[in-house]
């Protein structure tokens, strides 16, 4: 027994399980122990090798593939209790999942039913014979908190963002190949408690606020549900989403679910237009991802302008209906 | 139906905060305290479902003496009555958050002799956000559980609850038997703002006290720190509508036209 465990999200996150399989291959190999991976539920039609390979690609020996009828849609409870079950048949000394939503919810279920810590959103993490060493994300990331660990088996969920450490020399671990894939059957109890899904729907097509490239943003200074309609011209000309800050949902403008902050979307694009954002904590922390911002704000002093890469000092009605004639004109031009 | 709420006393969010000298905590001296945008949406929710269908709503928090003012300000929005679990000065780390709560649960469930029919929490709290609290809880009660949801459905003579969430996707409906927890996000609903009339009644509600013994849980914070940000010299590409040429400049330099 003995090892660490990675919770994988074939189908939903392979970019944050690979970040997850990074580090716990890394920690696997400064305990000297074995990586192994563990998956939940069916995989889909076809991505059978998919599954092994991710996970061997990685450094995992193993992938438990864990499978009962109770498991074949998602249910937070039914999950979580099969990973508490998997933890107590294989006692590794660490479990690791990628902070995505539902990695977080399942390891706290697990993390509940095994009556063990948990640290969600950790930065990074170094094991120690006493208490484990973390860094984890607070406040939306503005601000990070030293913290110690003390568990028999160490849980843990790996912020979206954060850096593998570097691999540390000689492990445990193999390097390539495939994982072997070990079936697992959790116990369930004919009354087990638990919700389970009864309708999915997929959204709307057009461009996502989370992978978009750009994502063109309006808060009070667009002054209405309307003044968002050059907004979403620029955004379709660019092939970006439109996103919003709290006050424009507070005020009906745009649905909640454009919101980009800390209790909205958090986003990462390569270009973010803030159009009359000032730019309060919790909106920064929902688009200081971005590798490049443009604020345009009437105020020079704005918080969001003095953070931005970028800025124009004007109002919005002005001056983004310019920016979307100025690109007609270059279009019609070649 | 009787619905709980549980709430978490937090700083109100604005500029960048200010740590205390030795980095351990955040410097309160000059901040204003309020309960996170998802437990707003939380009280306004459960303040809804019981003007639907009658009943009650308690709120309870753990925290220090001063959380008081978070159950007053939930009355004032309309909840019926407020439990204080004072656990001191001290951020409280999220399993013994989730066991006094659980207590303080059992204790109401127990004098009452019913279950509460709905238990509410935000989906996360906006300084700690540990995201499981609420599933702690749950768990430890035997109810089911789903968290960042944006619809709330119940159909109490049915005795069933139906709760609506996005994924990366899309959305995804669950459906779960009552007595049931939920974790909420805002968008929610628009919560409303405390009526003259609410205030007075909150100034005069008894608060129920609580102050069990809380066996620490696994994570103990030692420090905060602010992370290095960079901060780059803001480039002004110009003033008004005259600074278009230059803004079209940037998005071809980034590809995006």
């Amino acid at each position: 027994m003995g090892g660490v465990l990675v919770l994988v999200e074939p189908d939903g996150g392979v970019e944050s399980s690979a970040v997850a399989l990074a580090f716990g291959r890394v920690i696997a190999g400064g305990l000297g122990e074995l990586l192994g991976a563990a998956a939940i539920g069916p995989v889909a039609d076809g991505a059978d090798d998919a599954l092994p390979a991710l996970a061997g690609g990685h450094g995992a020996t193993h992938v438990h593939h864990v499978r009962h009828p109770l498991l074949d849609d998602y249910s937070p409870e039914c999950w979580g209790e099969a990973l508490a079950q998997l933890v107590a048949h294989t006692e590794p000394r660490a479990v690791i999942s990628p902070a995505t939503a539902r990695g977080t919810e399942v390891m706290a279920q697990a993390a509940a039913r095994a009556d063990l810590p948990l640290a969600t959103n950790c930065l990074t993490v170094s094991p120690d014979s006493r208490a484990w060493q973390l860094s984890r994300i607070r406040q939306g990331g503005m601000l990070i908190e030293d913290a110690e660990l003390t568990a028999g088996v160490v849980m843990m969920t790996i912020a979206a963002g954060a850096v593998p450490p570097d691999d540390a020399g000689p492990t445990a671990v193999s390097t390539s190949g495939t994982a072997q894939v070990v079936s697992y059957t959790p116990e369930f109890d004919t009354s087990f408690v638990h919700s389970r899904v009864v309708d999915r729907s997929a959204q709307e097509s057009g461009v996502s606020l989370t992978t978009a490239r750009v994502v063109v943003s309006g808060g009070r200074g667009v002054g209405g549900a309307e003044g968002f309609l050059p907004l979403e011209e620029l955004a379709k000309l660019t092939g970006g989403a439109v996103g919003c800050s709290r006050v424009a949902t507070n005020n009906g403008w745009r649905p909640h679910r454009d919101q980009v902050g800390q209790t909205g979307s958090k986003v990462n694009p390569d270009l973010y237009i803030a159009c009359g954002i000032s730019g309060a904590t919790q909106h920064w922390v929902g688009c200081m991802g971005a590798k490049h911002i443009l604020a345009v704000n009437t105020d020079p002093d704005a918080p969001l302008v003095t953070r931005a890469t970028h800025a124009v000092i004007g109002d919005v009605a002005e001056v983004i209906p310019a920016v979307v004639e100025e690109i007609h004109r270059r279009a019609r031009r070649t | 139906m009787r619905i709980m709420v549980c709430v978490k006393r937090v700083p109100a969010s604005g500029g960048a905060p200010q740590l205390t000298e030795d980095g351990r905590g955040i410097d309160t001296r000059h901040l204003s305290f309020t309960v996170g945008p998802h437990e707003e949406c939380a009280i306004e929710e459960a303040v809804q479902l019981v003007e639907r269908f009658g009943g009650s709503v308690t709120v309870l928090t753990v925290g220090p003496a001063e959380a008081e003012e978070q159950l007053r300000f939930a009355i004032s929005l309309g909840a019926d009555h407020g439990i204080l679990v004072e656990a001191g000065p001290d951020e409280v780390d999220p399993q013994a958050t989730a066991f006094a709560l659980t207590e303080a649960i059992r204790d109401g469930e127990a004098a009452s002799g019913a279950p509460f029919d709905l238990i509410m929490f935000g989906n996360e709290s906006p300084d700690a956000g540990h995201y499981q609290v609420g599933v702690r809880v749950a768990c430890a009660l035997g109810r089911p559980i789903v968290g960042g949801v944006k619809g709330i459905d119940v159909d109490p003579d049915a005795g069933r609850v139906r709760f609506r969430r996005d994924t990366p996707g899309g959305a995804e409906v669950f459906e779960a038997a009552l007595p049931a927890a939920v974790a909420v996000r805002e968008g929610l609903n628009l919560p409303r703002y405390p009526s003259m009339r609410g205030r007075l009644r909150a100034r005069k509600a008894e608060i129920t006290e609580l102050r069990p013994h809380v066996p620490a849980g696994g994570l103990r914070r030692i420090r905060l720190r602010v992370p290095e940000q960079q901060r780059p010299e803001t480039v002004v590409l110009g003033h008004g509508a005259s600074a278009a040429p230059a803004v079209v400049d940037l998005l071809e330099e980034l590809e995006v036209v």
